[in-house]
């Protein structure tokens, strides 16, 4: 961990915070109301505001959790500092595309 | 050198601090499924409510219960830390953890009151 | 063996790293502190223990072993609140180098204190006026409360993240770069906050708070590295340090 990481790292957790009470609020919305796949594709589908909101979600999550896995591989695991970057980077693509496609799917098609 | 087992582990913060590891790692593991599902809403979501029947079991809602706890707390604790980081220090870190971590079970545990 | 509470059944670790626990059987006195207890096998039981003290009286640091489990001072630490079973074991430091028996290698210790420069820099010379500093403006209020450390390691070897982390600097050498950041008088701020700022600097501290806790001084390295944390973050953000030099 350096301060480039550390900047990134908390930036993306304050910027979460808010986004996360909100999702928090959405699931309980969401279960409570029992929505199924077309109740929950009618909110979506076409919202550029909850593609927005997803969408730097995502990002914001995509980075976090990254630098998250990296701390604890480096820490943890015999693995060393670079390759504990090498394996975070490919987390976060993969928390990214995945992230995408999902939006992709709920607002998209 | 036998690890001798330091006994300050024992203390509070140390158990928030594995608290907020545990919870982001386990997070981090269920984002991509999260992600996958959410991505079966492709062309009109038939295989996304399969996956919502399904998951209508109490052994699922249960587990949902757990993700919420999970994601509340790291939510707390990592707001814990923002401050720590980012206003001047206050003191009674130990009775905010623990606030933090009663404020997550008790949002948990309303969740899984309302799905039942 | 036979235990009446006029005695006390302690295990020493004897050897280096791959040494064992050896149990003595020492008389219980009143007010004996743990030190008196590791005296008494060197002078008594046992002449080829090694350990070290200097003071006696909780002023130098040099008698910090595990106690229990924990880091303290053993000349401040009464035998009655540790040995409620009447059972003691000590071993050296943990996460240092053990050299024999309850002592260790301090080098790294000190090292890590260099490579956070944890020393003066001076910005006047002798034909200056010297700096006025009032004691009771923020930065040397907040200096003072960090300032009083002796090197003693209990924070070092209570700290998780330095036993997982090789590199990191640890909660003492970052509390004096902490004092030093600010001293109005010291000129080495650009050079500290890019040595802290490296992979083992202070954003590596996790916040467990165990060194705050455990301080005999009552220091709090803790809120000193989140300081750490505000000032190498606002340096970085306006282009002052960089993130890879160490």
């Amino acid at each position: 961990m350096n301060v480039r990481l550390y900047v990134w790292q908390r930036a993306t957790a304050a910027l979460m915070a808010p986004l996360v009470l909100i999702h928090i609020a959405v699931i309980f919305y969401a279960t409570r109301q029992n929505l199924t796949a077309a109740d929950i594709l009618s909110r979506t589908h076409g919202s550029i505001v909850w593609a927005a909101y997803y969408g730097i979600f995502v990002a914001a999550v995509s980075i976090h959790a990254s630098i998250g896995v990296r701390n604890i591989l480096a820490e943890w695991s015999p693995l060393s500092e670079r390759r504990a970057g090498l394996f975070a980077v490919v987390v976060g693509m993969v928390l990214m595309l995945l992230g995408v496609h999902a939006i992709v799917a709920l607002v998209v098609t | 050198m036998s690890a001798a087992g330091l006994k300050h582990r024992g203390n509070t913060l140390w158990i928030a601090a594995m608290i907020h590891r545990i919870s982001g790692l386990a997070l981090a593991i269920f984002l991509p499924i999260h992600f996958f599902v959410l991505g079966l809403a492709f062309h009109g979501g038939a295989h996304l409510d399969k996956f919502l029947r399904w998951s209508d079991q109490p052994l699922v809602k249960l587990a949902e219960g757990g993700l919420v706890f999970l994601l509340t707390v790291h939510l707390l604790g990592g707001l814990r830390l923002l401050v720590i980081e980012n206003l001047d220090w206050r003191d009674g870190q130990k009775q905010l953890a623990t606030l933090a971590a009663a404020s997550a079970a008790v949002v948990a545990f309303i969740f899984l009151v309302r799905v039942f | 063996m036979p235990e009446t509470p006029s005695e006390l059944s302690v295990s020493l670790w004897r050897g280096g790293e791959d040494g064992h626990y050896r149990t003595y059987i020492v008389p219980r006195r009143e007010s004996q502190t743990v030190l008196d207890v590791v005296t008494f096998v060197q002078r008594h039981l046992d002449p080829t223990l090694s350990y070290r003290f200097a003071c006696r009286v909780g002023v130098c640091g040099s008698c910090a072993m595990t106690v229990n489990g924990r880091p303290r001072w053993t000349c401040r630490t009464h035998v009655a609140k540790v040995a409620g079973s009447g059972r003691l074991q000590i071993g050296p430091l943990q996460n240092l180098a053990v050299i024999k028996d309850l002592t260790t290698d301090m080098e790294q210790f000190f090292q890590k204190w260099q490579q956070a420069k944890g020393v003066f820099a001076p910005s006047r010379t002798r034909n200056e006026a010297v700096a006025e500093i009032r004691p009771g403006t923020p930065a040397r209020v907040a200096a003072d409360a960090a300032i009083e450390c002796i090197n003693c390691g209990v924070c070092y070897a209570g700290c998780d993240t330095v036993r997982w982390n090789a590199a990191y600097l640890g909660p003492a050498a970052l509390t004096r770069a902490w004092t030093l950041v600010n001293d109005e008088r010291d000129a080495g701020n650009a050079a500290r906050l890019q040595a802290i700022s490296a992979s083992g600097g202070c954003h590596a501290c996790h916040s467990h708070q165990s060194c705050q806790e455990l301080c005999p001084q009552a220091l709090n390295p803790t809120a000193a590295i989140a300081g750490l944390k505000r000032r190498t973050a606002a340096a970085y953000l306006k282009g002052e340090i960089k993130a890879n030099k160490g």
